[in-house]
């Protein structure tokens, strides 16, 4: 069993949990990720490491809730624990295996779109920490939903930390897109990498805009994964012309070549399914198929 | 009442009806009763150069068991298979029988074969409702070895090690042990509380320690595990890998599973009963592209579900790799065959949803490099077959990630890990490897056999006998 030693609720549907997992907490580095269950009826669900700390072998995560699986991962307060926590899955970030002074030579971009600010959060503070120019924005869809603000500022520094809501309720009005092209195009920063964690749109318009700006990009991705292993092939995408899978040959790959199109399709399969086991979940026994006409 | 016995056929074993079994996931074969087993048993020649002990990856006693049977003695021959098997009752329903122990019966140039599966299941269950368990503790040597991989082959191998005195712990990267036994084959094949949970106690009371939810190559390395760890041994039965896929149009489409994917959704998330959280596609019409176990064990679980299923195999019926009794099961529960049949494309609807798959009819040229004839392509014989989900059984890679993070261990063209036959020795002083990692997708059996033998070359490694 994994204890959760602290639980609180970040923004609506989005959750922060400090768990105990020496195993992942150990190992993992930025660009990972691990898989919980928290109980023995639950599927495995993949989620973020948001932080971690190797002494008192803890690691933090932030997720929201979609299905019934991660409603009950919502529903667990600080003392109660998880059946299952597993990891580090995925390959870390490639500048943590690189000669430090080749990264230190590229000025980094990190593009966190909403759920996407929290992974993002261990890269910007990795870099940060090991001498590395980065600058980072946040995109949200109003001040309400916005996540990690402060946490980014004292990683990175005020200065390098722009935020901007969909609604223009909160600093910048607009998508990460035209942050990115002002950034470079108004104020002149240059960039020579940039790494965007978000939903799937926003990653592939955040590509379509560095491809024009020339930087090279990495996306992080987070198709539908059962065992995490490498076993299942679920997580199966199309990057370049070749299938990958994203649980062993990822979870980052070069954001020039990976199909978002095909991608995103096949995020679609459960959808449905899953929204009525969590209403069936949610309902308990008043539930006769959610319809709401019966009685 | 005494059965009656024709020396040339085996006694009928009962299975639930194909038509009620089609629609629950009970296990099909029901197994012999002890009167039954007892009148198999009678049919053995006790050979005093015993064939079918060749035949057995493990090489089981069989004659002796059977004699153990005949005499009344349920528990002594439960011990005999026990000094070879530490699965019996996995193995005595899922093991090839017909192309090992009872592909080489005596009596089967005749007749057919004594039951020796059956004869083995029957033996192992007895035990399990006697609560009869197999192993006694040694004391310890104090040596530690370590095993990654809770399946059949890392079980095997950590059984053997514990029974000659070796601190043992498997390292398992799923939440459950057992590897492909609780992931890959159906409930309905083998009963995962009852029969897999029982045996995997058993090897537990050997003393062997297994730490699931562990990831190596992830968590640790194998060069941690034998520097900080003070293993002085590890035996890596990694299992398969990911899934293959044909690389046809529409591969990527909504419906389009890997029989993993769809197996281990069923098999170890559950997904079949209402009481998981696991979503599975419940389809309508399911289409199979496959002919080994695998793709029966993804075939007959749909049918499970509710689907209407065809297996599309691109060789012919002789060609089948699968067991013959899965393949007999399949038919008779309703399952069709397209057989010298391959997909070309998958078909999709505007929604991205699977609306078909076309395929081509083949016919059997030369034979290929495996020795089985080449199926080829009929020009113009194109045609589709309306479906909504398809489960592609294709065989696997094997998994990188352990060989790639671990230094000069040496891995072939087919990226598996390169370790000795006879010895599961790699290219690593003091790393061993056996099983689905090291020969690509075989069958639990001999995964289970080189587990045997690499526990016995870990023990001569250590000994310094090599």
């Amino acid at each position: 069993m994994f204890k959760i030693l602290e639980a609180e609720v970040l923004a609506d549907k989005t959750y922060k949990m400090v768990v105990e997992a020496p195993n992942v907490a150990h190992a993992c580095e930025p660009g990972q990720f691990l898989i919980v269950r928290a109980d023995e009826e639950s599927e495995r669900i993949a989620l973020t490491i948001c932080d971690y700390d190797r002494e008192k072998e803890t690691v933090t995560i932030v997720f929201q809730t979609i299905g019934e699986s991660s409603y009950k991962i919502a529903e667990k307060k600080a003392g109660d624990s998880f059946i299952d926590v597993v990891g580090p899955l995925g390959n870390p970030a490639e500048y943590v295996n690189e000669p430090i002074e080749e990264v230190r030579k590229r000025h980094y971009l990190l593009v966190g779109g909403g759920l996407g600010t929290a992974p993002v959060y261990p890269q910007a503070k990795w870099l940060k920490e090991h001498g590395v120019d980065v600058d980072v924005i946040i995109g949200t869809r109003n001040h309400d939903t916005l996540i990690m603000e402060q946490e980014m500022i004292d990683a990175v520094g005020e200065e390098h930390v722009f935020v901007t809501t969909d609604d223009g309720s909160y600093k910048r009005h607009g998508m990460v897109t035209a942050v990115i092209e002002d950034l470079v195009k108004n104020e002149g920063r240059k960039y020579d990498r940039c790494v965007s964690i978000g939903p799937m749109i926003m990653m592939k318009f955040c590509v379509k805009m560095t491809r024009e700006l020339g930087i090279p990009t990495i996306v992080s991705m987070n198709p539908i994964m059962v065992d995490g292993t490498g076993m299942c092939g679920a997580c199966r995408l199309v990057v370049g012309d070749e299938v990958r899978f994203a649980c062993v040959d990822g979870p980052e790959f070069d954001g020039f070549k990976v199909d978002f199109d095909s991608a995103m399709k096949r995020m679609k399969l459960y959808k449905s399914e899953e929204g009525r086991r969590l209403l069936a979940y949610q309902e308990g026994s008043t539930h006769h198929g959610g319809c709401g006409n019966c009685g | 009442m005494a059965i009656e016995v024709d020396m040339m056929k085996k006694v009928p074993v009962a299975e639930q009806d194909p038509l009620v079994r089609a629609r629950n996931f009970d296990e099909v074969c029901l197994g012999y009763k002890e009167e039954e087993a007892r009148a198999e048993s009678t049919r053995c020649l006790q050979c005093k150069n015993p064939k079918c002990v060749e035949g057995c990856p493990v090489r089981i006693d069989i004659p002796g068991f059977i004699e153990k049977l005949k005499e009344g003695d349920n528990a002594g021959a439960y011990e005999i298979i026990s000094e070879a098997s530490s699965l019996p009752a996995v193995c005595g329903r899922v093991c090839p029988q017909e192309t090992q122990c009872e592909g080489n019966c005596i009596r089967g140039i005749k007749g057919e074969a004594v039951s020796i599966g059956k004869l083995e299941r029957f033996a192992a269950d007895w035990a399990r409702e006697h609560g009869i368990n197999p192993v006694k503790k040694t004391s310890g040597n104090g040596r530690k070895v370590a095993v990654i991989g809770a399946g059949p082959s890392g079980l095997t191998c950590a059984g053997d090690l514990a029974r000659m005195g070796y601190e043992v712990t498997i390292f398992e990267a799923l939440h459950k042990a057992g590897g492909v036994l609780v992931y890959g084959i159906p409930e309905f094949r083998l009963p995962k509380d009852e029969v897999v949970a029982r045996e995997i106690e058993n090897v537990k009371a050997l003393g062997v320690e297994i730490k699931t939810d562990y990831i190596i190559g992830r968590s640790e390395t194998i060069d941690e595990l034998m520097e900080d760890q003070g293993f002085e041994a590890v035996y890596i039965a990694s299992g398969a890998g990911l899934p293959m896929f044909m690389h046809i149009p529409g591969e990527q489409a909504l419906g389009v599973y890997s029989a993993n994917e769809y197996l281990t959704r069923a098999n170890l998330m559950k997904a079949y009963r209402e009481d998981y959280d696991t979503p599975i596609n419940k389809g309508q019409k399911t289409v199979v592209v496959g002919g080994g176990n695998v793709a029966m064990d993804a075939a007959r679980t749909a049918l499970r579900l509710g689907s209407d299923v065809t297996i599309v195999y691109r060789r012919s019926e002789k060609e089948l790799p699968a067991r013959a009794e899965e393949v007999h099961h399949a038919k008779e529960e309703g399952i069709r065959f397209a057989l010298l049949t391959n997909p070309v494309e998958i078909l999709e609807d505007e929604e991205g949803l699977v609306k078909g798959i076309r395929v081509i009819k083949m016919e059997l040229g030369e034979p290929d490099a495996s020795g089985r004839r080449r199926p080829v392509e009929i020009e113009g014989s194109e045609y589709e077959i309306e479906c909504d989900t398809v489960i592609m059984a294709l065989g696997t890679t094997p998994n990188p990630l352990i060989s790639s993070t671990t230094d000069n261990l040496e891995t072939n063209k087919r990226k598996c890990i390169v370790a000795d036959e006879e010895n599961g020795a790699t290219s690593r002083p003091g790393v061993f490897a056996g099983g689905d990692c090291a020969t690509g997708a075989a069958t639990v059996i001999l995964a289970m056999g080189a587990g045997r033998k690499a526990a016995r070359g870990i023990d001569d490694y250590l000994n310094g006998r090599q």
